[in-house]
């Protein structure tokens, strides 16, 4: 903005020549600039806004700050309880928020190894030919493949074909895997990439194996790096829906899973199982408490990631 | 010239180690190739089941779509998938445009630093959680100046736009970035505007990597599963082509809402209702991936240019 | 890997020490003085290409043991190249292929049977930017002992003769844990030719080492590559003449083209040159 408007000062200088025969500069119109200025800067800011008035509008349901008689609606026995599907008063979280923190733990278990793996393969072994570029625009598709289509994956595939069990904390842990595998790779490429090539080349030179260069010299590098996008994409996971209902991830858990084909809850699949419930109290009150748990869990994980990236970023 | 040959061969134990980790880590590669194998077959393996119960003719010109009475004609959905993408599409596209305009040419650096977080941010939020706010804050405002169904395309396709607004600015902002600066210094130098220079000079250099994040975007509307089937309900209905405008007011069924109808319920896995499942998950998988490749396709043409 | 051909049969092999004829006779643009009395890297008829472009033709001279043999030349005429495929680094680049020998110490580095992780624990390599890792500068130092195996022995003694021999010890002896990059620049550098010799090489090939530092740097690393040439046989590129005229014991001319024109003692080079072009270049009427 400012390097325009200053034309005006330029105007008054050549003012002081008064010959006859002087250009005109006269103020060019910016009021379609003006306006097309502020018509983005809204387009910027109008679903940023929205979200927050319904972040806010979820913040004041869940913690009742217009209806004080019963208290917030989360609470530590909400935290605690097991669900409940006829009374919002006794409805708890507790089997869904371990349900998906289980589920979380071990899609970091799959998708951290085979992710770096596949980066390392495509970014220090795989030449530039067409298999490569192959398997790169694949991973970009998948990327791109609808939730719920990578829920028939497991249906189909863990359930049905490899018989694991409907709902089980494997089952759900190997879909949600394979459907987080593609963002995790991408982000660890992204990192392998950022390493400069002249250690690599340092490494190489003292006689170092590719394998000793990778381990001591590209992955602490790139560490940082490839645990804020895992991290992100764990984040991801832990909201993911449509998944679990496919595999057959059954609508009430009271119970914690206590191994790995156990049948789980999460807390994305108790929210939406709450929502179809018709009463206020449930809409409005535990539903809300279950999205602001659901939130909140999600906001420290991705703050994980941020704090990692940032004192990374300070060192170098 | 006494000095021995000095000895440079391989130390077996070193080979072998790193044999052994680049196999590992080409098995993780190439286990992303075997992940889509795995999606295509699982869904052609039970959708061929079902095409052998309901001719493929009917099912994707069939306009009837009622698994209880065995009648299964893919178009209602379809119908209700394209409600939902143009909704959605209405408002992400123009909003995302304008907004990557904003970040790449208007805001400072200071700005931009704030605001692409945030953007990033309302692609983060859980979808379930879009739908839940969709259904019980979106949908009640809104009833107030339309004559509104509990579930409706409205409120439903205005989420998932905000959802996909940050798919199409961040893209689009990249594609604008990349913009040579000597083109905008051209236009400047001829005595444009910042409003020229954004939109008849950035805007159509930018344009196919606009062009690819739009596909992107609606790729990812199509598919979106979890606002559709909280806000806008499961009765799946035809485009009423007199009143197009109607159809947002009512309840519609998406090809994603019809799965997790169907998901959702106790069907046994050798009914067709299960096999159908399939069938649609397969022609929601064609339509995305086709246009993943299409925008993949479109961003690289673009590359080509710069270079 | 590098796609490579060797233009010699493997009978030709069995019989690796070229006689000084051999080497010359083809070459008209080679020098006659191209061998020395006693060989530690040996080139013959060495071809190096990038893709279609041919980055070094018939490249053939020998390099003295415990010398400082000098590469010159202007920007683009393959000195690097050259350096780089003694150790064979360029394997790492997906394009190049080389054609032709290249001995050490009578063995072809480019036979079959050569593993060039081998090769590079024998020949060390100082970059043109300093690049030491981000590890302390103990660890940095200590690397190719770790990737080698050989830090079974008094790791710590290795660690400090390597800083004594690269003239850094004094400078950080109580801040081994501090952080490599921590150091200038020519603090930097001194480090990563510690990081070289802490492994015991036989060669030291060096890449531009002082073109990104600062003259009272410079002069450090010119006084280090003297002293290091009593123990060592070094290699250096360098596009800076002086630099070459004052360390180095043998200079090798390469000009545009990635052909070597001459190759002979420094003194000679530089007061006497056979060749015009050479004459021109080093007077600067030319490169």
């Amino acid at each position: 903005m400012s390097s325009e408007t200053d034309s005006t000062t330029k105007t008054d200088l050549t003012d002081a020549s008064e010959s006859s025969r002087q250009p005109s500069f006269e103020q060019v119109s910016r009021t379609k600039d003006v306006a097309f200025r502020w018509l983005t800067l809204a387009a910027a800011l109008v679903g940023i806004v929205a979200l927050a008035a319904l972040l806010l509008n979820v913040l004041v349901d869940a913690l009742a700050i217009f209806d004080p008689a019963n208290g917030p609606w989360v609470d530590w026995q909400f935290l605690t309880n097991p669900p409940s599907f006829s009374n919002p008063y006794d409805a708890g979280f507790f089997p869904a928020i371990v349900g998906s923190i289980a589920l979380m733990i071990l899609i970091a278990l799959i998708t951290f190894p085979l992710g770096v793996g596949a980066a390392i393969y495509l970014e220090e072994y795989a030449s530039d030919g067409p298999l490569t570029r192959f398997i790169q625009l694949n991973i970009a598709n998948l990327a791109g493949v609808p939730s719920v289509v990578y829920g028939l994956l497991g249906l189909g595939l863990f359930v049905g074909l490899l018989n694991i069990g409907f709902g089980t904390l494997l089952v759900a842990g190997f879909t949600v895997s394979l459907l987080i595998l593609p963002i995790v790779i991408i982000s660890a490429q992204e990192a392998i990439r950022s390493v400069p090539d002249s250690q690599r080349q340092a490494s190489y030179g003292m006689g170092a194996t590719k394998w000793q260069t990778i381990r001591n010299v590209v992955l602490p590098r790139a560490m940082p790096g490839i645990l804020t996008g895992t991290i992100l994409a764990l984040g991801r996971a832990i909201g993911e829906t449509a998944p679990l209902i496919m595999i057959g991830a059954p609508t009430a858990v009271f119970g914690v899973p206590n191994s790995l084909f156990s049948k789980i809850s999460a807390m994305p699949m108790q929210i939406y199982t709450w929502a179809d419930l018709p009463e206020t109290e449930f809409q409005y009150g535990v539903v809300a408490a279950g999205v602001v748990t659901l939130l909140v869990i999600l906001l420290s994980i991705n703050s994980i990631a941020i704090v990692i990236r940032n004192r990374y970023q300070t060192q170098e | 010239m006494s000095t021995d040959a000095p000895d440079l061969t391989n130390d077996g134990a070193r080979s072998f180690r790193g044999i052994a980790f680049k196999t590992f880590f080409a098995v993780c590669a190439f286990l992303s190739i075997l992940t889509t194998l795995a999606i295509i077959g699982t869904l052609l393996y039970d959708a061929v089941d079902f095409f052998a119960a309901v001719p493929p003719l009917e099912f994707l010109t069939g306009t009837e779509w009622t698994p209880s009475n065995e009648v299964y004609g893919v178009w209602p959905l379809i119908s209700g998938t394209l409600i939902i993408t143009f909704g959605s599409a209405a408002i992400a596209l123009p909003i995302g445009l304008l907004t990557a305009i904003y970040l790449s040419e208007y805001a400072t650096e200071r700005r931009r630093a704030y605001l692409k977080p945030a953007l990033e941010v309302l692609a983060g939020v859980p979808t379930v959680v879009y739908g839940y706010f969709a259904l019980v804050y979106v949908t009640p405002v809104l009833d107030r100046i339309l004559p509104l169904g509990t579930f409706n395309a409205l409120s439903a396709s205005i989420m998932v736009g905000i959802m996909i607004i940050p798919m199409v600015s961040s893209i689009s902002e990249d594609a604008m970035s990349s913009v040579p600066d000597s083109l905008r210094q051209a236009s400047y130098g001829l005595g444009a505007t910042k409003f020229t220079v954004s939109t008849s000079v950035v805007v159509p250099a930018a344009l196919s990597g606009i062009l690819s994040s739009y596909i992107l975007a609606l790729s990812r509307a199509i598919g979106e599963t979890m606002i559709v089937a909280i806000a806008a309900g499961m009765t799946p209905r035809m485009i009423d082509l007199t009143d197009p405008g109607g159809m947002f007011l009512e309840s519609v069924q998406t090809m994603t809402a019809a799965m997790v109808q169907i998901g959702a319920s106790d069907v046994v896995g050798q009914s067709t209702e299960y096999k159908s499942l399939f069938a649609v998950g397969l022609t929601l998988f064609v339509i995305t991936f086709a246009m993943n490749l299409f925008s993949e396709w479109v961003s690289s043409r673009y590359r080509e240019v710069y270079r | 890997m590098t796609q490579r051909t060797t233009t010699q049969t493997p009978t030709d092999r069995t019989d690796d020490r070229p006689t000084n004829e051999q080497a010359t006779d083809a070459e008209p643009a080679t020098d006659r003085s191209g061998s020395v009395a006693d060989p530690v890297i040996e080139s013959r008829d060495l071809d190096v290409y990038y893709g279609d472009d041919q980055a070094l033709q018939n490249i053939s001279f020998e390099i003295p043991e415990q010398q400082v043999t000098a590469l010159i030349g202007p920007s683009g005429c393959g000195k690097s190249t050259f350096l780089r495929s003694i150790n064979r680094m360029n394997d790492l680049i997906d394009v190049a292929r080389v054609e032709g020998d290249l001995f050490f110490r009578g063995k072809n580095v480019y036979d079959d049977d050569v593993d060039p992780v081998a090769l590079r624990r024998k020949i060390g390599m100082v970059f043109q930017k300093p690049n030491p890792f981000p590890k302390s500068i103990y660890d940095n130092v200590a690397y190719g002992l770790r990737v080698q195996g050989e830090d079974d022995g008094d790791l710590d003694e290795q660690v400090h003769t390597a800083l004594e021999r690269a003239a850094l010890l004094d400078e950080v002896e109580g801040q081994l844990d501090t952080s490599g990059l921590e150091l200038s620049g020519g603090q930097q550098q001194r480090l990563c030719i510690a990081r070289a010799i802490a492994p015991d090489p036989e060669v030291i090939l060096m890449d531009e080492p002082a073109s990104a530092l600062d003259p009272v740097a410079t002069s450090k690393i010119e006084d280090l590559v003297e002293e290091l040439a009593e123990e060592y046989t070094v290699v250096i590129v360098t596009h800076n003449m002086q630099q070459a005229a004052r360390i180095s014991d043998k200079t090798a001319v390469f000009l545009t083209g990635g052909r070597l024109v001459e190759f002979d003692d420094t003194d000679k080079i530089f007061e006497n040159p056979e060749h015009d072009r050479v004459e021109d270049y080093i007077t600067g009427k030319f490169g």
